[in-house]
């Protein structure tokens, strides 16, 4: 039998309904997704059944994950933070510039840290070989991106609004709008990968991945916020997304550098 | 609301993980992204392993990141993993003689990976060990383990992490020796010999 939207519907309700009656049982608030969750079917057979063991950092400052990779200018390119700049002609589609700080979670900035993002074009078409959607590619665009935050923790990308695409796990699977998003912190425990949406998409209910982060608040975050302030007169649409990455962290290891 | 109000530490709440997805391929990976070890450095280990999901199938999809102290226990704070050409916008590479310590290695068709780096050195009371983190489509949140290196048992044994591991699951955690500094680490995601994996807090 198809897998219908429907279905998947029904099973992103009974998982809601699930965390809200575990909240109101006083269960503490799931600021990440639970790595089983079954309306995204490909979880169903890579997620790990026994519990992660823990290591409590704070007992052992010498654990090699409380420092995290160093990357500088000779692993960028000038133009690499800007999308729409990188082959011969202009790619098609809404260019947007897309900026926020990466904090950690005391809200303090994460220094020259490496920013990588990648994305389909404005049809929805991803430069990968074994993207197989049927939307034009756009010689133009290959949607990589990477740069470095600065001293306050901005970074800062021009590109193009990307486009939704199909995806097939059921019938009429279709992914919201996003970027990706790959994040080191000054410790590898806050290594983060993610994606970020833009706002008001009517696509968010249907979608298992947004909606595998099952508390309501916590899948707000994922949304970049519309700023008029940092459109661009005459270029582009502004939008901000701060990203704030969990996991322990040293701050005497930030101190030395 | 993405604008975060640092000055109201109640609103710097952690971003949520998504998925990589299955179209990383043309942004991630990197030329020479396993070759760690500088170019004919005497302590260079080389490791190799399938990443398998519950079925026991293995993930042409994931990709896995190293991260590791040199053979000293040092933690390398050295940039040039990815070095770029700035003339071609292309990728140089890492230039053979700095360690950075940190590498990316995506699994091939048949789920395998390989990678070279050093011998890692011991730090404080952990026996050493390789920080590993696993990512692939269908995986919500990256998996953190660690790969230790056979051969010192009573440094294995004081180890903090393996001693708080049931003896039924610690071999997970433990490479296999293959000669010639060469070992051998699979990842299994679910089931039968479920990798153990790790959280910190
Ligand atoms: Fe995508």
């Amino acid at each position: 039998m198809t897998l219908t939207q429907a279905d998947i519907d029904q099973e992103i309700a009974a998982q809601h309904a699930a965390y809200e009656k575990r909240i109101a049982d006083g269960a503490p608030v799931e600021h990440q997704p639970r790595r089983d969750y079954a309306p995204y079917r490909s979880s169903l057979l890579r997620h790990p059944k026994q519990p992660p063991v823990s290591i409590d950092v704070s007992k052992d400052p010498e654990v090699v994950e409380l420092s995290s990779p160093a990357f500088g200018e000779r692993d960028i390119t000038e133009i690499d933070n800007d999308l729409t700049r990188q082959h011969h002609g202009e790619p098609i589609g809404e260019r947007i510039t897309v900026s926020g700080r990466l904090l950690d979670r005391d809200g303090r900035p994460i220094r020259g840290q490496l920013v990588e993002i990648w994305q389909a074009n404005s049809a929805g078409r991803y430069a990968h070989q074994r993207e197989q959607h049927d939307a034009p590619l756009d010689p133009n665009f290959t949607g990589v991106g990477r740069t470095l935050t600065d001293d306050d923790g901005h970074y800062h990308f021009t590109t193009i609004q990307p486009g939704p695409y199909p995806w097939r796990q059921h019938l009429n699977a279709w992914r919201p709008a996003h970027i990706h998003f790959s994040l080191f912190g000054t410790a590898f425990t806050q290594r983060l990968v993610t994606q970020m949406y833009f706002p008001s998409d009517p696509l968010f209910p249907y979608d298992p991945i947004i909606q595998s982060v099952t508390d309501d608040a916590a899948r707000q975050r994922l949304v970049a916020t519309y700023d008029h302030n940092l459109s661009v007169p005459e270029f582009s649409m502004g939008y901000v997304w701060d990203i704030v990455l969990d996991g322990p962290h040293a701050t005497w290891i930030e101190e030395g550098r | 609301m993405t604008k975060i109000d640092t000055s109201r530490p109640e609103t710097v709440l952690p971003t949520p993980s998504h998925t990589v997805g299955p179209f990383y391929g043309h942004a991630l990976p990197f030329p020479g992204g396993g070759d760690i070890a500088p170019v004919g450095h005497p302590d260079t280990i080389a490791l190799q392993g399938y990443v398998l999901d519950g079925a026991g199938d293995p993930l042409p999809d994931a990709f896995v990141e190293l991260w590791g102290p040199d053979p000293d226990g040092n933690v390398p704070q050295v940039d040039g993993s990815m070095r770029r050409d700035p003339a071609s916008g292309g990728f140089l590479g890492r230039n053979g003689v700095e360690f950075t310590g940190w590498g990316r290695v995506q699994t091939d068709a048949n789920g395998h990976w390989t990678a070279r780096t050093l011998r890692p050195g011991a730090r404080g009371r952990n026996a050493p060990y390789l920080s590993v983190c696993v990512f692939a489509r269908g995986l919500l949140v990256h998996l953190h383990t660690r790969i230790y290196l056979p051969g010192d048992e009573a440094a294995l044994a004081a180890d903090p992490l393996l001693s708080q591991v049931e003896e039924a699951r610690r071999g997970t955690l433990i490479a296999e020796d293959r000669g010639d500094g060469t070992y051998r680490f699979d990842i299994r995601l679910q089931g039968e010999g479920e990798t153990v994996f790790l959280e910190f807090r």
